[in-house]
């Protein structure tokens, strides 16, 4: 009895809110949030399993006797492995780094006229950059192979980063949030002297740091998560989802591995999403479309 | 004589207008300079890698390219094999309708439906329901998870816990069989979608003014329902025109987790779409030519039901 009034407390604080519906609701949202994080769970589980219990049968969901074997034979697998297992996290660090902070400053320096400003070509540009949010990378594909060779980037690090650079969605959501600055604010610095690219510096910048989080978020993971795909041949240019994808395929010798690996992939753009979360919400209130 | 007399009458009416115009640009640009080299960096990348790809694939398309020979022009011919000789490309066409017309309208309403409830909640359980929806979409490559669930052996998940039910006596080949692989693309598909357009939704919500929402319950909003419909919907609008974006053009580029699932190709093509038919014409058969064609009617069926949606969502509340 007590918890009943306890809930009708705390959720009809609202107007309008019948304690039925709410319960009902809650509980769909319940079961639908056990079906989108169990598997998250589960990874987490399987990455402390010993390698016994990752074969047990029937199979079990939890962990029973908890052990960091599985990381100390990645370690192990690190230093033995025929391109130091450490190239991989390097090279998926440059490629990650590079790519999302180059992003958030070319998407930033070219966010800020088209937000603020109108000359010719700005709205042409923009409404360029929204249809391109309308079809996936993959339309481009067969031409982006061409340019690729034909700039030499072929098995190259800059396949991977300088396309993210250009990135259209970065882009669109900096434009929105942009638009927030007050006017009054750039006139102030127009007046006092400062240069167009002081003023984007020294006041658009840091007044957007919200946004450059949430441009973070969206595009991390992408990168991160990347295998190398169709540019990328050389062994010692290729990244940690590669490698995951190599030990994966080593069979029950390396399933504890592989656990191990799947976990630090996935654990990092968790953690930065947790970090960031109330300044991307913040930015995306902004995302919306007008026209 | 003639037609050099006319070019002579042409250029002399022109200088009366056309420099005027054509100065007064030249001055907004150079006025503007600034901007323009703002921009330069990031434009020079997105049309090198975005729109010159888009322009250059819709003329390739027009030709037979191999990346070896000079390409060679055979008109409508690449469009003629895709619709009226590709069986294959009718298959995956049918599933990547098939995937968009499920995955795109259940992950929007998923997205709002999802946001809209984890908006009641106080701002701790909010933050923490917010990330259980949104990290499975940001969780790099750990889809392969479920490919442990629907692995074919008795040690799969699904497999295991069918039989120690006793509902399945032997373990069911869950991704080489046709009936099911299609339903366990789209369900990883789901899994996975609740993205870009999930965060936005739950910005909207919380940005409503409580001011409106107050003022319509003194009106007579008498429950939630009715205050979904006549305030949180209406003011969300560009939220949900956004989100519409988002979901309907990642409903069409169904690719990796099939790849993932059901292999390169499937059994019997059962989850071909039409980006990993494109895939093996632009990366293994490399026929580039062919592969544009491809990418061309991608493009037209994205941006066209991009644009059809962004209109009947226009008309939805006036």
């Amino acid at each position: 009895m007590a918890t009943k009034a306890w809930l009708t407390f705390r959720l009809q604080r609202r107007l309008n809110r019948s304690f039925t519906v709410s319960f009902l609701l809650f509980v769909i949202l319940g079961f639908f949030g056990a079906f989108m994080v169990l598997p998250l769970v589960y990874t987490v589980n399987n990455a402390f399993k010993p390698l016994d219990e990752l074969f047990i049968f029937p199979p079990r969901f939890f962990v029973i006797n908890p052990t960091m074997d599985n990381f100390y034979d990645l370690i192990v697998l690190m230093g033995n492995s025929w391109v130091p297992f450490s190239r991989y996290i390097s090279n998926t660090l440059l490629i990650t780094i590079v790519g999302t902070v180059g992003h958030i400053l070319f998407a930033s320096a070219a966010a800020y006229p088209l937000a603020k400003y109108r000359f010719p070509g700005s709205r042409a540009l923009f409404s360029i950059v929204v249809l391109s949010l309308m079809f996936s990378p993959h339309v481009t594909s067969v031409p982006n192979y061409m340019v690729m060779s034909w700039l030499g980037w072929i098995d190259t690090h800059a396949s991977l980063i300088v396309p993210a650079l250009a990135w259209s969605l970065g882009l669109f959501l900096m434009k929105q949030f942009m638009e927030q600055i007050p006017d009054a604010l750039l006139e102030a610095a127009k007046i006092d002297g400062a240069s167009e690219y002081r003023i984007f510096w020294s006041i658009v910048m840091p007044n957007v740091k919200p946004a450059w989080l949430t441009l973070m978020i969206l595009q991390f993971p992408a990168l991160w998560g990347s295998d190398g795909g169709r540019f990328i041949y050389s062994e010692n240019l290729k990244t940690l989802n590669y490698a995951l994808g190599q030990i994966t395929q080593g069979g029950i010798a390396r399933a504890g591995v592989a656990a191990a690996v799947a976990l630090v992939i996935m654990i990092v753009p968790i953690t930065l999403f947790v970090i960031s979360q109330s300044s991307v919400i913040q930015t995306m209130a902004t995302s919306g479309m007008k026209d | 004589m003639h037609t050099e007399s006319v070019k002579q009458t042409a250029s002399l009416k022109v200088p009366a207008k056309q420099p005027s115009r054509w100065t007064q640009l030249r001055r907004e640009l150079y006025l503007n300079r600034h901007y323009y080299i703002l921009m330069s960096p990031y434009m020079i990348l997105f049309f090198l890698f975005t729109v010159i790809p888009v322009v250059l694939s819709f003329l390739l398309s027009f030709f037979y390219f191999n990346m070896l020979e000079f390409p060679r022009f055979i008109g409508w011919d690449n469009y003629a094999r895709l619709f009226l000789n590709d069986d294959v490309f009718m298959i995956a066409l049918k599933n990547t309708l098939l995937f968009a017309v499920i995955t795109g309208p259940i992950s929007y309403i998923a997205c709002f439906l999802f946001a809209w409830i984890i908006n009641e909640l106080s701002p701790k359980i909010r933050a923490i329901m917010t990330l259980v929806f949104y990290a499975p979409s940001i969780s790099g490559n750990v889809f392969f998870i479920w490919l442990i669930i629907f692995s074919g052996d008795s040690y799969g998940y699904l497999n295991g816990f069918l039989m120690r039910l006793g509902i399945i006596l032997e373990p069911i080949q869950w991704l080489q069989n046709e009936q099911y692989v299609l339903t366990i693309v789209i369900i990883v598909q789901l899994w996975l979608s609740l993205g870009t357009s999930f965060l936005a939704f739950i910005a909207g919500l919380q940005n409503i003014d409580r001011t409106i929402v107050e003022a319509g319950a003194v009106d007579g909003i008498r429950n939630r329902w009715q205050e979904l419909w006549y305030i949180t919907l209406p003011s969300m609008k560009p939220q949900l025109m956004f989100g519409a974006v988002m979901q309907i053009t990642a409903s069409f580029a169904v690719a990796e987790i099939s790849i993932a699932l059901a292999g390169f190709p499937s059994v019997n093509y059962a989850a071909h779409t039409v980006v990993t038919h494109l895939m093996d014409f632009g990366t293994i058969r490399f026929e580039m030519g062919y592969a544009s064609a491809i990418a061309t009617v991608l493009f037209i069926i994205m941006v066209g039901t991009n644009k059809l949606t962004q209109n009947l969502l226009r008309k939805v509340g006036g």
